[in-house]
């Protein structure tokens, strides 16, 4: 009983090469003009768009960490005010955290996993908009609050009750309650969506040992946000209800309690830490073969690390809480799955290591930015087993020894990796290289710069300074220290401004680069830089883990698809067999209404509850509108 | 690079059905989502439950009544719910489409009884944290509730147009299917909570 077609099937297998690369062309394609840009489901497209707003806000976020370090800079400083540096710090964190961090890293999956698995496009297209558009209102309205004076000032974590109703007035608290409303389902409607490419849409024969790392490291991250992030997502909404239809969630006085907040907070909050981490494994694991020319060393041990650090990141929160005095046995419980979580970490360091050790190292910049890793991330981590002991983070807690801390492990161990990643991947982006030259001053000026910025912090927080200070009298003594880490923290914003000069400069001036400028061996690099609207003309058949060095010359394809209509192949979980030729959603405009329905709703919803019963009526209006079929061949089956 | 053709994919069918369909993955996957925020939830509940002096906090345990109705028609509504995917699958298309009028009833059924669950429960959402926690477990389930029948209603006017006579809409019918059930299998630990948990 299928449908009426209304344009007849095209098999690949009937046309002749040019004429198949037209007709996916002109079925793939996204329309010139803004109507087409606005509508598009194409994931390069919409992974592109996202790992540049990603970026600008890494930009505006590292702009206040300047001007914070301006205030900090001496002793008694007048600069800013402590009402704009409670805001400073809250935005820095929130920004960085939900805006950057997350965002940008599952942004680089939504270009890259479905070409590493050798799809068409990622599961979910429709849905990937969506999420893209919201978490920029979400963004949107935080920073305009900023604007506004009325930003966040209540920390990253905005801890009841100076978040509550009681001491959080006005409506800064709810402006971070409700940025976590926009950038939570984004991040997760993103999970799904990798879960579902990874599981569902690989190439035939890309069965689960051969598949590549990063995605391998994607599909785990994925699982940690679906599973992590309701929880942050149930605490921001008990909090709004709290503030604003009177709620006891977080009142003591009446039956709630403070520390509630602190668990769902925290029980999201460490996972976050590997959400973050866990792709910037992935990435490392894909540069190192690449630049060590031959394969990771022991496949197996890193894809069990992975899956064992993703674990144990459930069972860690309670070490963010050792100063809350909960009983004894608890906090060992925790200190000593915070120390367990060191061994898979361990063992990936070493099997790195042991790739590089057994390798013919070329040490280009994507190298550099993983060597640079190593240095940062290990001192980071070794600081993490301090803090994770009761005794000494008792002593350091809140206090700069705990920003030096995750400074190390979040910019050393997910920023580093992820800047050697935009240099190995940009030209299949761009399809231009960026500069050898560059990157080598980028490396050096951020490494050298980071490190003088945090390391003086160990020592900052071990005399005594506490964090979130918006100023300290001058006979605490730390005046020349902060005047060094202020002078240090311009060193590490040259390197972050070149890169983002080379990477512009280098989108029209950059070298052409070929489909595989690397030599790499994952399926990404099977077809052009930047890669058509269909990604490949024919689907990869994949017989290793390292498909592009099995056979040099040519690669083995599937055909029989229609190229007429949006296909691509399910396939089955373990063994990747071929199971239907589905159809991928055209473009719509739906998924960027319903994100303008929802913002509405959202942010009304701050001034009056009402608004989320009338604001839901054009959001289920515009949701229907997105699953309406619409006659096209791709609704056929 | 040169292109090898090792496959001929043509025979494949142009639509895959029940775990062979990305929709069925992303449904379970939301599952798992919502599953999580409701498992949580019920942890807050058992943790201020732990934390008072006294539950419930200053009120009676509630009525059973209302809620015992609820569960007897969400387990009612499962035989329906277990025939529609029979007929889903085997494609008949016209006991499909009488049977989502059948489960548009059940999903308006239990919506009318949570009139009168929220009253049986003797604490406002602003009384105190039992009030809090227990408005919103019910609250929340009852937005599963209403989004469901929103979807069924979608659903049942699209499979009456031309649109209906397609796979994918049946393969659309057996997910929403599925979703019913778990809206079923998520109300019992909630129903057991609210009005047991404070009787044992």
């Amino acid at each position: 009983m299928s449908g009426a077609r209304d344009t007849a099937a095209v098999l690949d297998s009937d046309l002749a090469a040019g004429a198949l690369e037209r007709q996916l062309g002109v079925t793939w394609r996204t329309p010139a003009g803004v109507l087409g840009w606005l509508a598009t489901v194409d994931h390069k497209m919409v992974g592109r768009r996202y790992i540049v707003t990603a970026f600008v806000f890494l930009l505006l976020g590292g702009l206040l960490a300047l001007l914070m370090r301006a205030q900090l800079a001496r002793p008694e400083n007048r600069l800013v005010g402590p009402d704009l540096y409670n805001q400073l710090f809250t935005m820095h964190g929130a920004n960085m955290m939900f805006l950057f961090a997350v965002p940008v890293m599952e942004a680089v999956a939504v270009y890259i996993v479905p070409l590493m698995v050798g799809t068409r496009n990622i599961a979910f297209p429709r849905l990937n908009a969506f999420s893209y558009w919201i978490y920029l209102a979400g963004g949107i309205m935080l920073w305009s609050a900023l604007a506004l004076d009325m930003a966040p000032d209540v920390g990253w974590f905005a801890y009841v009750p100076l978040s509550g109703p009681q001491y959080g007035s006005g409506k800064r608290a709810d402006i971070w309650a409700q940025m976590i409303t926009f950038t939570e389902p984004s991040a997760l409607a993103v999970a799904v969506e990798i879960v579902v490419t990874a599981l569902k849409q690989r190439a035939p024969g890309m069965s689960l040992d051969r598949i590549s790392l990063f995605v391998w490291s994607m599909l785990v991250t994925s699982f940690l946000i679906i599973l992590a992030m309701p929880a942050i997502v149930v605490a921001s909404t008990a909090l709004i209800l709290d503030r604003l239809v009177g709620t006891h969630f977080f009142n003591l006085a009446e039956g709630g309690d403070v520390l509630l907040w602190q668990h769902l907070f925290w029980f999201f909050g460490h996972p976050e830490v590997y959400i973050i981490f866990l792709p910037a494994v992935g990435m490392i694991s894909t540069i190192i073969p690449t630049f060590a020319s031959r394969p990771i060393f022991v496949y197996l041990a890193l894809v069990l690390a992975v899956i064992a650090t993703g674990i144990l990141s459930f069972g860690l929160w309670v070490h963010h809480m050792f100063a809350t005095g909960l009983p004894r046995l608890g906090e060992s419980f925790f200190t000593a799955s915070s120390m367990a979580i060191a061994v898979p970490n361990g063992i990936q360091i070493f099997c790195w290591l042991a790739t590089l050790w057994h390798g013919r190292p070329i040490f280009a910049t994507p190298l550099l930015f993983v060597l640079a890793f190593f240095v940062t991330f290990v001192i980071g981590g070794l600081t993490g087993i301090m803090v994770a002991s009761v005794p000494l983070d008792t002593q350091v807690h809140d206090t700069y020894f705990v920003v030096a801390h995750f400074h190390y492990v979040l910019i050393g161990g997910a920023v580093f990796p992820l800047m050697g990643a935009i240099y190995y991947w940009y030209p299949k982006f761009v399809g231009r290289s960026m500069s050898e030259r560059c990157g080598r001053w980028i490396v050096a000026l951020v490494f050298i710069g980071f490190n003088l910025t945090f390391f003086p912090m160990h020592w900052l927080g071990l005399v005594g300074m506490p964090r979130r200070i918006y100023t300290y009298q001058t006979d605490m003594g730390w005046g020349s220290t902060n005047l060094f880490i202020s002078l240090s923290a311009l060193i590490l914003a040259a390197g972050f401004l070149l890169f983002f000069v080379d990477a512009i400069r280098s989108a029209w001036y950059g070298p052409i680069a070929g489909a595989n400028p690397w030599d790499a061996a994952t399926l990404e690099w099977a077809t052009s830089s930047p890669p058509p609207s269909y990604n490949f003309a024919h689907i990869p058949v994949v017989g290793s883990a390292n498909p592009l060095w099995d056979d040099r010359e040519a690669l083995p394809v599937a055909a029989g698809l229609d190229a007429a209509r949006r296909e691509l192949i399910v396939s089955s979980v373990a063994e990747a067999r071929p199971e239907a030729r589905e159809s991928s959603p055209q473009n719509s405009i739906w998924p960027l209404l319903t994100a303008v329905a929802t913002t509405m709703m959202l942010i009304s919803s701050i001034f009056t509850p009402w608004a989320v019963i009338w604001g839901s009526i054009p959001v289920a209006a515009a949701v229907i509108g997105w699953f309406w079929p619409k006659g096209t061949p791709e609704d056929e089956a | 690079m040169r292109e090898r053709v090792v496959a001929n994919l043509s025979v494949l069918p142009l639509h895959g059905q029940g775990s062979a369909s990305v929709t069925w993955w992303g449904t379970l996957a939301f599952m798992l989502i919502e599953g999580t925020g409701f498992a949580l939830i019920l942890a807050i509940y058992f943790y201020l439950a732990d934390t008072a002096p006294e539950w419930p906090l200053g009120a009676p345990s509630p009525d059973l009544g209302p809620g015992s109705a609820t569960t007897a028609i969400l387990i009612a509504s499962l035989l329906p719910n277990y025939l529609i995917l029979r007929w889903a699958a085997q494609e008949q298309l016209t006991k499909v489409r009488i049977g989502l009028v059948v489960m548009l009833l059940f999903g308006i059924a239990p919506l009318v009884v949570r009139i009168f669950e929220f009253p049986a429960l003797h604490a406002s959402w602003d009384t105190n944290a039992y009030g809090s926690i227990t408005w919103t477990l019910l609250g929340l389930h009852t937005t599963h509730l209403i989004t469901d029948l929103v979807d069924t209603l979608v659903l049942a006017a699209l499979i009456f147009t031309r649109h209906g006579r397609n796979k994918r809409r049946l393969g659309d019918v057996e997910d929403n299917a599925l979703y019913w059930y778990f809206v079923v299998v998520t109300w019992l630990p909630i129903y057991g909570v609210l009005y047991w948990g404070p009787r044992l």
